[in-house]
């Protein structure tokens, strides 16, 4: 009320001496600030938490060029063109003080901005929310922002989910997102926000890194206000113009949550591995359907930023892992969203000179090029007794690691021992088998090798029910990354379950089968020995009793 | 002394307007169309008298090769690659015969500002055809509707990046035909693109007049029923930068000018964006022919005559 009322009074001098809004916004803070003692500590309390916490990205002018911004792709943003992504407003409209917090208390998931809420006192985040609009003088004149009245969505259903799946289409949100929602469309390589920087399509099938919150009120938002300063728009015209109802806006907004897992997916540090069924081959193929009633495990990739050409925002961000054996033989499918099938000409011509013209580190050589996509599952030459295990970025000099690497431009694997990032000798394939498959912006390979090494001096050797670390290491050619750039996991554990399986489910079985047979044999022999005491019987009499 | 010299500057048409007001009596609603005077849209409410109105009209020359226009590859989208007749390229540079087209004309300072000016009824349209933004280069008054048509049936997204108006990122389906957006603030220019088609760009200038054209295939313009006085006028280009010229209208007549861009302009050019058009509060505007930008870029404009 107060702040509206200053606005008011200093507008109108302004507007008397033939200012603009800028020069007049200007006029106000330092009236404002003279004005009043409260409201001047309160920005300096903001500056200095601001300076403290926030302008390594956002930098200490507010223009998002902090010396740490260089190295994420999704750029901190930047303040002074008053443009938020995360709002409650119209598209193109200033955000309220809310949504500012709120961005604040939560930070974006999918981003390096983390939430505050627990880390800062409730004052200092208020204090910032009017520091962080001090770097858009307009916030001062412009009319309090209002926000979108909205709607609530109600359940989703299948019918809901297929109806959503049609506005897909005719909106063709596939043209950016992808057919099936991993970022690939056809227009994704060639997107960059506001300014100028490269951006990535939202995956819609990881919803727990969506900037904005992962439900669907959040995702209904999303559409409804756009997210500013990316090439997002917001579709609230479509309501207005009757292409579509509220309510079908909603059923798109339940649409792309069904993309996503229920549940935000969890880390488990054991990905165990299935028995095939008996007499079965393990899966030779990638898209061989019984992969579909196997558990998959999550595993989150980082970038790789220890030593050599650093990735510190790397394309790939997770993976899903599963496994199944025979006893004798060992299949591993890694599944993860990749929106690219490098070398893509498309995406190397439009996509990777920006990404490596964007990122830190730049230059080390690093010239645009036909990279392939490359996956490493990495496990300690022997099984280690107890907790130690080599060096996780592929092993140093005392303790080897061997390597199953696949690349997207090569049909056959290699297998190889590492003794650190530099050390990593090849061997071919031997008995390492690979099959892959790219669809709709997600890979899918598969190794598949026996229990038994072609070396047992240098490589593992699987045993049922002895778990072996393993770790994982990812590049996505197109965004430029090989060698020492890409994403990398920590050691995670893989266990070979035993058969007990198999006779776990037999041995009821058997036991039931035993049991009656002897009953019948008690029974047959003391029916048996009736009739012999009485009668005298024959064996063929007591043959077809107990076969009965 | 300068400002109370504006100050009169500003005040003195507005009298005059109160009494043309006074004189014409209402408010021109729709806009209607006695045909007294043309180009006019609502003459009542013209804040002048408009018998006292004169012309200017020119032409927009380009001296040199202008750089040949780059192929623009459409098949991520073949619906509006099927539409080309010859094949698409970009449109920087509309040179024919010597003739400069998609230069946007405007009044920078004069005897029009401060002045009120009724706000055209008709809208302005952008159609978004063959993948490409036609017109490339467009006007329109603050306040005057803004419609963006699609006629590709394809989804496009209309992003706008100003700095003085706030910006907008519509999304617009194939099946909606029309999205309008009005604009605020005075400004040069505001740049529009398509993010789904990466080659989509286009250029709004904004202005609180009606005096701003674009140039046509042979260069020409015309500014239409200004106030008597003397004017500066500019010339923006969204590659070669901007060119004042100073002309005095006079009543009756049809002044005359001619901009002159050069090949050799290019390589130093300073293009004004989201610049605001407030000429009194930045200072004396340039006279005579030289390139401005000082507005955004500071003192740092480019040689060029």
């Amino acid at each position: 009320m107060m702040r509206r009322l200053e606005a008011a009074v200093v507008a109108f001098p302004a507007g008397l001496l033939g200012r603009t809004a800028l020069a007049a916004c200007a006029g106000i803070s330092m009236l404002a600030t003279l004005a009043h003692p409260a409201r001047a500590q309160d920005g300096e309390r903001g500056k200095l938490v601001y300076e403290q916490w926030c302008s390594q990205c956002h930098g200490l002018q507010g223009d998002g060029t902090g010396p740490a911004a260089q190295r994420m792709l999704t750029r901190p943003r930047d303040f002074t063109r008053g443009l938020f992504q995360i709002r409650t407003t119209a598209g193109g409209e200033i955000p309220t003080d809310e949504d500012i917090l709120h961005v604040i208390n939560v930070g974006m998931p999918g981003t390096t901005m983390p939430a505050w809420e627990a880390l800062l006192p409730e004052g200092d985040r208020q204090a910032l929310v009017a520091y962080v609009k001090s770097f858009y003088p307009p916030f001062a004149t412009l009319p309090a922002p209002v926000p979108l009245t909205l709607s609530s969505g109600g359940r989703a259903s299948d019918d809901r989910i297929a109806e959503g799946r049609l506005f897909y289409d005719s909106i063709q949100c596939w043209q950016c997102h992808g057919q099936a929602g991993r970022g690939d469309g056809p227009g994704a390589a060639e997107l960059d926000d506001e300014w100028g920087n490269p951006i990535r399509a939202a995956d819609l099938t990881q919803s727990w890194m969506f900037n904005g919150g992962s439900t669907a009120d959040d995702i209904y938002r999303r559409l409804r206000t756009g997210l500013d300063g990316t090439p997002m728009p917001s579709f609230s015209d479509l309501l207005n113009a009757g292409f579509m109802t509220d309510d079908q806006l909603w059923s798109l907004s339940h649409y792309v949550r069904s993309l996503s897992p229920a549940d935000p997916p969890q880390v488990q540090e054991v990905i165990q591995v299935e028995r095939a069924a008996r007499f079965v081959e393990v899966p030779r193929l990638a898209s061989d359907e019984r992969w579909d009633e196997v558990e998959a495990f999550y595993v989150p990739l980082v970038g790789q930023i220890i030593t050599g050409d650093r990735a510190f925002d790397p394309a790939v961000t997770s993976v899903w892992v599963q496994g199944i054996h025979d006893g004798t033989e060992l299949a591993i499918r890694v599944t993860w969203s990749d929106r690219s099938k490098s070398p893509d000409p498309t995406w190397q011509q439009l996509w990777q000179p920006r990404v490596l013209a964007a990122l830190e580190p730049k230059g080390l050589g690093r010239e645009p090029g036909a990279r392939p996509d490359r996956l490493s599952i990495q496990f300690p030459a022997v099984i280690p007794e107890g907790m130690d295990r080599p060096y996780f970025l592929m092993g140093d000099s005392d303790t080897p690691v061997n390597l199953w690497q696949w690349r997207s431009d090569q049909t056959r694997p290699q297998r190889a021992t590492g003794r650190g990032v530099n050390d990593i000798t090849t061997t071919g394939p031997g008995i390492l088998t690979s099959d892959a498959q790219w669809v709709n912006g997600q890979w899918q390979v598969v190794f598949r090798r026996d229990f038994e090494p072609n070396n047992a001096e240098t490589e593992l050797r699987f045993e049922l029910g002895r778990p072996v670390p393993m770790a994982f290491f990812v590049w996505d050619g197109d965004s430029g990354e090989d060698g020492t750039r890409g994403a990398i996991s920590t050691w995670y554990f893989l266990n070979l379950e035993e058969e007990t399986p198999v006779s776990t489910y037999i041995a009821p079985f058997l036991a039931f089968l035993i049991t009656g047979a002897l009953g019948l044999l008690a029974i047959t022999r003391a029916r048996r020995r009736d009739r012999e005491s009485a009668i005298g019987g024959t064996p063929a009499a007591a043959t077809a009793a107990s076969t009965s | 002394m300068r400002e109370s010299k504006q100050l009169f500057r500003v005040l003195m048409p507005m009298v005059l307007a109160a009494a043309a007001a006074g004189c014409g009596g209402g408010d021109s609603g729709g806009g209607g169309a006695p045909a007294a005077s043309e180009g006019a849209a609502a003459p009542a409410a013209m804040p002048f008298d408009v018998a006292t109105a004169g012309n200017v009209s020119g032409m927009v020359m380009f001296e040199g090769t202008a750089p040949a226009p780059a192929a623009i590859d459409m098949a991520s989208e073949a619906t509006c690659a099927a539409k080309h007749t010859s094949p698409p390229t970009t449109e920087d540079f509309k040179v024919a015969g010597g003739h400069l087209g998609d230069v946007f004309i405007y009044v920078r300072s004069g005897p029009t500002d401060g002045m009120t000016f009724p706000v055209p009824a008709e809208a302005a349209v952008i159609d978004q055809s063959g993948c490409q933004y036609v017109p490339h280069v467009t006007g329109v008054q603050v306040g005057q509707t803004l419609t963006f048509r699609n006629s590709d049936g394809v989804l496009h997204n209309v992003s706008a990046s100003p700095t003085v108006n706030r910006p907008f990122n519509i999304g617009q389906p194939g099946a909606v035909r029309e999205t309008n957006r009005t604009l605020t603030s005075p400004e040069i220019m505001v740049p529009l693109r398509c993010q789904v088609h990466g080659w989509m760009n286009s250029f709004v200038g904004v202005t609180a007049n009606p005096y701003q054209a674009v140039s046509s295939e042979g260069g020409t313009f015309d500014l239409r029923n200004l106030p008597p006085g003397q004017y500066v006028v500019e010339a923006w280009h969204s590659r070669l930068g901007t060119q004042q010229q100073t002309v005095t209208v006079t009543t009756g007549q049809t002044a005359q000018i001619t901009f002159t861009f050069t090949q050799a302009m290019i390589a130093s050019a300073v293009v004004p964006m989201g610049a605001p058009l407030d000429p009194h509060d930045h200072g004396p505007v340039a006279m005579g022919t030289g390139s401005t930008g000082e507005h955004v870029h500071g003192a740092a404009a480019a040689a060029g005559s």
